[in-house]
């Protein structure tokens, strides 16, 4: 349990998608002008990620690395497939975000019309796919310790984007010198709060 | 000019240059066009991977704009996207099989980042943006353009930040040899950081957007 908890924590501070790997810029960068569209986007991303990295997960155990076929029979224990892992985990990411918008939809329309136009982009959005890609290089023990890994970054992410709204939505008041206005001020105030966040590294989990 | 000549359009006509060289300024796109900035910040601590994931990136946009442009009145409006990222993840595929084999050991430094060239902005943008309704030739310029002005940046960011985080240069210690050291200078280990790279893409856009007043933006 303590084990979960230490790779969850780990993922939201010292790992954080933003700011250690910048998983996920576009849409850092282009959605975080007002808090309210980015506290959407960033609890949509917390959603995708927890879906889509434990079905990733199983995926590569139960299909894709070696002697994952042996449920098939002996023939098949020697076979190695991870080189597929990449289309497949697009895939698996594309169909479930497609599955997850439909479910919304059904049975919950006002999180749909709060989350609806944020969940299409999010299928390409490069925090996803760096969450499957993550959790199958660190070769994770169990599908919880996954999951709490997925959680995790999920979390930091939305941290980063509603902070980074949060600064940009004060800074338009400020006099900026103009070649830097805009996307100039953003990068440079991400790094400062990827500074920041380094402050969490002499954590030993 | 150039001398080969095809019968309608010059190979290399005024609009098929533009195709290449608009993207390596006024219409970068990393710092205008704001694509594909996850891969360019994560690979730039030194130059040697930089310039691998540049070539990758040349390698899959340019042959993806030209089979998307060859399928272009073939593929359904509805499945475009899923055909796009099929293109793409098969092309990333053989690229990461390729530097498995010949150059291990950066496959290892780029880790992931080789496999979220799939979801690299610059590829579906151009794909979505230009190969989807123009011919193969154009769209081949086009992508070529495009990763060439993806290129220089990571390689201009990664330079600075190898020889002032490392003291290097593609691994020669340049500062070494020159003999800084003994005057007591010291490298800048926090250039090596991930937040300096930020700070570094920031003075670059900073920059160009003085050289470039159109750039600026509105408040």
């Amino acid at each position: 349990m303590q084990e979960l908890f230490n790779i969850f924590v780990k993922s939201i501070f010292i790992d954080n998608m933003v700011f250690a790997y910048f998983l996920g810029m576009c849409s850092y960068l282009a959605v975080s002008k007002t808090v309210k569209t980015s506290v959407g986007l960033g609890i949509a991303v917390i959603f995708v990620l927890g879906i889509t990295v434990p079905v990733d997960y199983l995926m590569n155990k139960y299909l894709l690395s070696t002697g994952a076929l042996k449920w098939l029979g002996d023939g098949f224990a020697e076979v190695d497939l991870s080189f597929l892992s990449f289309i497949m985990f697009i895939a698996v990411i594309a169909s479930m975000v497609q599955l997850v918008e439909m479910v919304i939809e059904k049975y919950s329309p006002a999180l749909y019309s709060s989350l609806g136009i944020f969940l299409p982009l999010i299928a390409v959005n490069c925090a996803i796919l760096g969450g499957s890609l993550f959790m199958q290089e660190r070769e994770y023990q169990s599908i919880g310790q996954a999951t709490s890994f997925a959680l995790g970054s999920g979390i930091g992410w939305f941290l980063a984007i509603v902070g980074i709204a949060a600064i940009r939505e004060k800074i338009r008041y400020s006099n900026i010198p103009a070649p830097l206005r805009g996307l100039g001020i953003t990068f440079i105030i991400t790094g400062l709060m990827g500074i920041a966040f380094m402050s969490f590294m002499g954590i030993k989990l | 000019m150039n001398s080969e000549k095809s019968d309608r359009e010059p190979l290399f006509s005024l609009k098929n240059r533009k195709l290449i060289t608009n993207p390596l300024s006024k219409d970068n796109p990393i710092t205008v066009q704001v694509l594909g900035i996850c891969s360019a910040l994560a690979v730039t601590a030194k130059l040697e991977p930089a310039f691998v994931m540049s070539i990758s990136v040349i390698a899959v946009l340019a042959i993806a704009n030209v089979i998307i442009a060859l399928l272009r009145n073939t593929i359904p409006p509805r499945i475009r996207i899923i055909v796009q990222l099929i293109v793409i993840a098969s092309l990333v595929i053989l690229v990461d099989q390729v530097l498995k084999a010949f150059a291990y050991d950066v496959s290892k430094q780029l880790s992931v980042f080789v496999g979220l060239i799939i979801t690299n902005c610059i590829i579906m943008g151009r794909l979505e943006a230009f190969a989807m309704g123009n011919k193969p030739w154009p769209a081949f310029l086009d992508g070529v353009g495009n990763a060439f002005g993806y290129a220089w940046i990571l390689i201009v960011v990664a330079f600075f930040r190898e020889l002032l985080g490392s003291g290097t240069i593609w691994g020669y210690p340049i500062i070494e040899n020159l003999g800084f050291y003994n005057w007591g200078y010291k490298d800048n280990g926090f250039m090596i950081l991930p937040p300096m790279a930020l700070i570094v893409v920031g003075i670059i856009i900073w920059i160009q957007r003085y050289r470039n007043k159109d750039l600026i933006e509105d408040k």
